[in-house]
């Protein structure tokens, strides 16, 4: 009997309609646990570098995590993973809400998807049911209200729905997958489901889930809520709102959005607005929020509530996805009322909250410049709201400009050319990131920056506080009760780490306590992705109920698979290292390993080289970033070697051919 | 006899449908608490509670596992709150033929609440940290039996329609057929 899993894939081939249940090899849960370290396993093995994102080949896996749909507070995400279209390296976004633990329910831990069907299609996952269905009549429907539809069509409410906007079907670089009160939006992974001609994946699950050691697993859940309740009561003092409590973050409690909109750059990631949150605005954004936010709700079995329903003047209600709640507003330099208005058309079109609004502003950028002219854009509105409404709609149908808009600045800015490229400045290895423009650079976030294959910072940072703080008496009791840390080394760094002088950033922390704390962050948030565990309980916020202490005893507990700290830290280096392998397969190296343009006003080029010399080396990675044979051997991804090898990435002296290495398609 | 005072304990969960979030916590544990062996699966097709739960709508009604029906009522009924109408039979806690709820998902098996005896409060309770549901115990008296004078009503209009004399009858063959 398998525990917390259910040990059955469904694999899908959508070219000729067949559906089969698989059995998985337990083996893997001990090597890779589940969620993104099976996945990234799959697409290893099945998914080579020559397959395009949009060809039948590709494969688009849907996972419930390893502790996804037992009592674990939090733990109910899905890991979407395949080869991005706008990286073209692998994506692997991940969307709370209620799926996976549905998916769970009805008997199976992954949905793995390959081909293309002819038509427009959905999946309906009912227990041992299995059957694709005709989607024709849901063609340019709306994500959630597709969802509503299929729901009332199959007379299943309870039933949990995944589906693609408008903008998946048109295979927007940038299109999501919405599903509840969450998507998984980055890398443009609803562009492949749609490519797939696959609109939804419905699922309704009535069977159980069980767990190994049942009285050691529900006190070890009882002791998380426990710890919820303290942290609720005890605010972390001196660091911003949504990082003094636990949620992924809260953003839709919380009014004061001074910290994210001073620091936060306005439009195409341009402008610092450093006495933007005055009393008149606070008190305006408040009203408009309190206007429309209908109730709090929360994912599945977690009783954070980071998620809102909104219901804008005349529009339907949506659900609210936290940070989703400024981008708009901040792109177009426009109020908190619009933000939450065009969100709702955002949702239902099913696109990113970072991309979309920053390819928008781009496009007013270069329109504003003279880059982009009224013939390329024949009847582009003059009022700034309006031009992002314009931009959006035209993007989600990929007409006219929206063609090109609709690969993301870095493709479109090439296909417009006169210069465009300059104004792609906000992107990490193809792909847009949050925007920020700030002073110094910060060693630690250099380092996630360049090397988070996740390919976005809120999916690597957290768990260390992202700045010093002013007095030593502060830093003192922050110490204190900071039990999660894996190494009492961590304190020190924290304690030593100050505002100004010679500790402070941009030399310390130093390279190698940079390394520590980078490697440390990663680690978790690739736990979290394996698991199912929200980050927002876990990797992001600051002293988190999960950690590396209390992990292994979950997964012990929860699968029967004898686990500690030390097998636990080697698991996640060992699939870690397999998405990098994945990407070092499909070209990426250390050129491409850099943060956005123009992120910091003052850079370090020494510092920045050795410090990722450094974390390489830290890694068991070359100098090109690609994983050493040693490195490989030690964890047991000796076939990754091989491959490696075979291909000239790696030679048997375990050097690196040259520095020369294959492009990225370009 | 008459009139002998008891006390007993009436347990009540509080449900403030406007703080629910709609995690279905109290389903997870639930289903946990009584499955065998204790916490040993979970499956919220099984809870002994069920978030009634429509996100765009704005409606959120935690409903707990009443007693099983037989047979459905003659009618149905359907509430509009605030403006927002609930499906049928919405409130209703019983394990009912109208309707899949409160039902075994293998068996088909009624499932009925039963306040998790043996716990400090029902874990659904200790389980939702929104407070959207709160426990309640206090004492009522209740007195031993029946009031007399009900019964006392009840044979006065058997006696209307029937006679005194069929009742002193019928009672005197009721209590042969016991002894018998």
């Amino acid at each position: 009997m398998r525990y917390a899993e259910t040990g059955f894939n469904l694999e899908i081939d959508l070219s000729r309609g067949n559906i089969e249940r698989v059995e998985t090899d337990p083996r893997d849960t001990e090597l890779y646990l589940g969620g993104l370290g099976t996945n990234a396993k799959i697409l290893w093995e099945r998914v080579p570098p020559e397959v395009d994102p949009f060809s039948p080949d590709n494969l688009l896996i849907f996972a419930a995590g390893l502790l996804c749909g037992t009592p674990a507070t939090g733990c109910n995400r899905t890991i979407v993973s395949t080869i991005s279209p706008q990286t073209r390296l692998m994506a692997f976004s991940m969307m709370g809400g209620f799926w996976a633990p549905e998916l769970k329910y009805a008997g199976y831990d992954k949905v793995i998807i390959r081909g293309k069907s002819p038509d427009l299609v959905y999946l309906w996952i009912n227990n041992d049911k299995v059957e694709l269905r005709d989607a024709s009549h849901l063609r340019g429907k709306g994500a959630i209200e597709t969802a509503e539809l299929i729901k009332q069509e199959l007379k299943e409410p309870k039933a949990q729905v995944a589906a693609i906007g408008m903008a998946g079907e048109s295979r927007v670089y940038f299109a999501s997958i919405e599903q509840g009160r969450s998507s998984a939006s980055r890398g443009g992974i609803g562009a492949v489901m749609g490519d797939k001609g696959l609109k939804a994946i419905v699922v309704r699950g009535t069977k159980d889930v069980n767990v190994a050691r049942p009285l050691e697993f529900l006190d070890l859940c009882n002791d998380v809520l426990k710890y919820i309740q303290f942290r609720n009561a005890n605010p972390i003092p001196g660091v911003m709102p949504i990082l003094a409590g636990l949620g992924s973050p809260q953003e839709m409690k919380v009014h004061d959005e001074k910290w994210h909109t001073e620091n936060f750059s306005w439009g195409n990631s341009r402008h610092r607005r450093k006495v933007f949150w005055t009393d008149d605005i606070a008190k305006a954004w408040m009203e408009t929020l309190d206007s429309m936010r209908t109730r709090l709700i929360s994912c599945y079995n977690c009783p954070m509530t980071c998620g809102a329903t909104i219901s804008p003047p005349g529009l339907p209600t949506y659900m609210m996805k936290c940070f989703s709640k400024l981008t708009y507003t901040m792109a177009a330099m426009s109020d908190l009322e619009f933000g939450l208005g065009i969100a709702q058309s955002a949702t239902e079109y099913g696109v990113d909250g970072f991309s979309a609004p920053q390819v928008m502003a781009f496009a007013v950028e270069l329109y504003e410049d003279g880059i982009l002219t009224d013939a390329d854009m024949p009847g582009f509105p003059t009022d700034n709201n309006e031009r992002f409404r314009w931009l959006l709609d035209k993007i989600v149908r990929r007409e006219g400009i929206g063609d090109i808009l609709a690969n993301g600045t870095h493709w479109a800015a090439k296909q417009i050319g006169k210069g465009a490229e300059a104004y792609a400045h906000n992107n990490i290895k193809k792909h847009e990131q949050l925007p920020l423009k700030l002073g110094m650079l910060n060693p630690i976030y250099f380092l996630m920056y360049s090397t988070g294959e996740k390919i976005n910072i809120t999916q690597i940072e957290g768990q260390f506080p992202q700045a010093p703080f002013p007095t030593m008496e502060a830093r003192e009791t922050f110490v204190k009760d900071w039990f999660q840390v894996p190494d009492d080394k961590f304190k020190d760094y924290f304690l030593g780490w100050e505002p100004r002088g010679e500790k402070s950033i941009p030399y310390y922390p130093t390279p190698q306590m940079a390394c520590d704390i980078v490697d440390w962050q990663e680690r978790m948030h690739y736990i979290d992705d394996a698991l199912g565990m929200c980050a927002g309980l876990s990797s992001f916020p600051l002293k988190p109920p999960y950690h590396i202490h209390n992990y292994p005893k979950f997964i012990s507990a929860g699968t029967g698979v004898d686990m500690d700290e030390a097998k636990l830290t080697q698991a996640a280096k060992r699939y870690r290292t397999l998405v990098r392998a994945i990407n070092i397969r499909r070209g990426m190296r250390r050129k491409d390993e850099k943060p956005p343009e123009n992120h910091w006003k003052k850079r370090f080029p020494d510092l920045e080289k050795e410090l990722l010399d450094t974390y390489y080396k830290f890694k068991g990675w070359n100098n090109e970033g690609i994983p050493t044979k040693e490195s490989l051997h030690e964890l047991g991804l000796d076939y990754v070697a091989e491959d490696f090898i075979k291909r000239g990435i790696l030679t048997d002296e375990d050097e690196s051919l040259s520095t020369g290495s294959p492009a990225v398609n370009e | 006899m008459a009139g002998e005072k008891k006390t007993k304990i009436v347990k009540t969960i509080k449900v403030d449908a406007d703080k629910c979030n709609g995690c279905r916590a109290c389903e997870v544990i639930c289903s946990a608490f009584h499955a065998a062996p204790k916490y040993s699966s979970n499956n919220p097709a099984r809870s002994r509670i069920r978030v009634v739960r429509e996100p765009l709508r704005d409606i959120y009604v935690p409903i707990y596992a009443g007693e099983y029906t037989p047979a459905e009522c003659m009618g149905r009924d359907k509430y509009v709150i605030d403006g927002k109408e609930y499906e049928e039979c919405a409130f209703c806690r019983a394990s009912c033929p109208s309707r899949d709820l409160f039902k075994e998902p293998d068996s088909g098996l009624p499932v009925k609440c039963d306040m998790c005896e043996g716990e400090e409060e029902p874990l659904c309770v200790k389980w939702c940290l929104v407070d959207a549901l709160t426990y309640e115990e206090r004492e009522e008296e209740v007195e031993d039996d029946e009031k007399p004078e009900n019964m006392e009503i009840g044979l006065e209009s058997l006696a209307n329609k029937y006679g005194l004399d069929k009742i002193i009858d019928a009672v005197a063959r009721m209590s042969l057929q016991n002894k018998g």
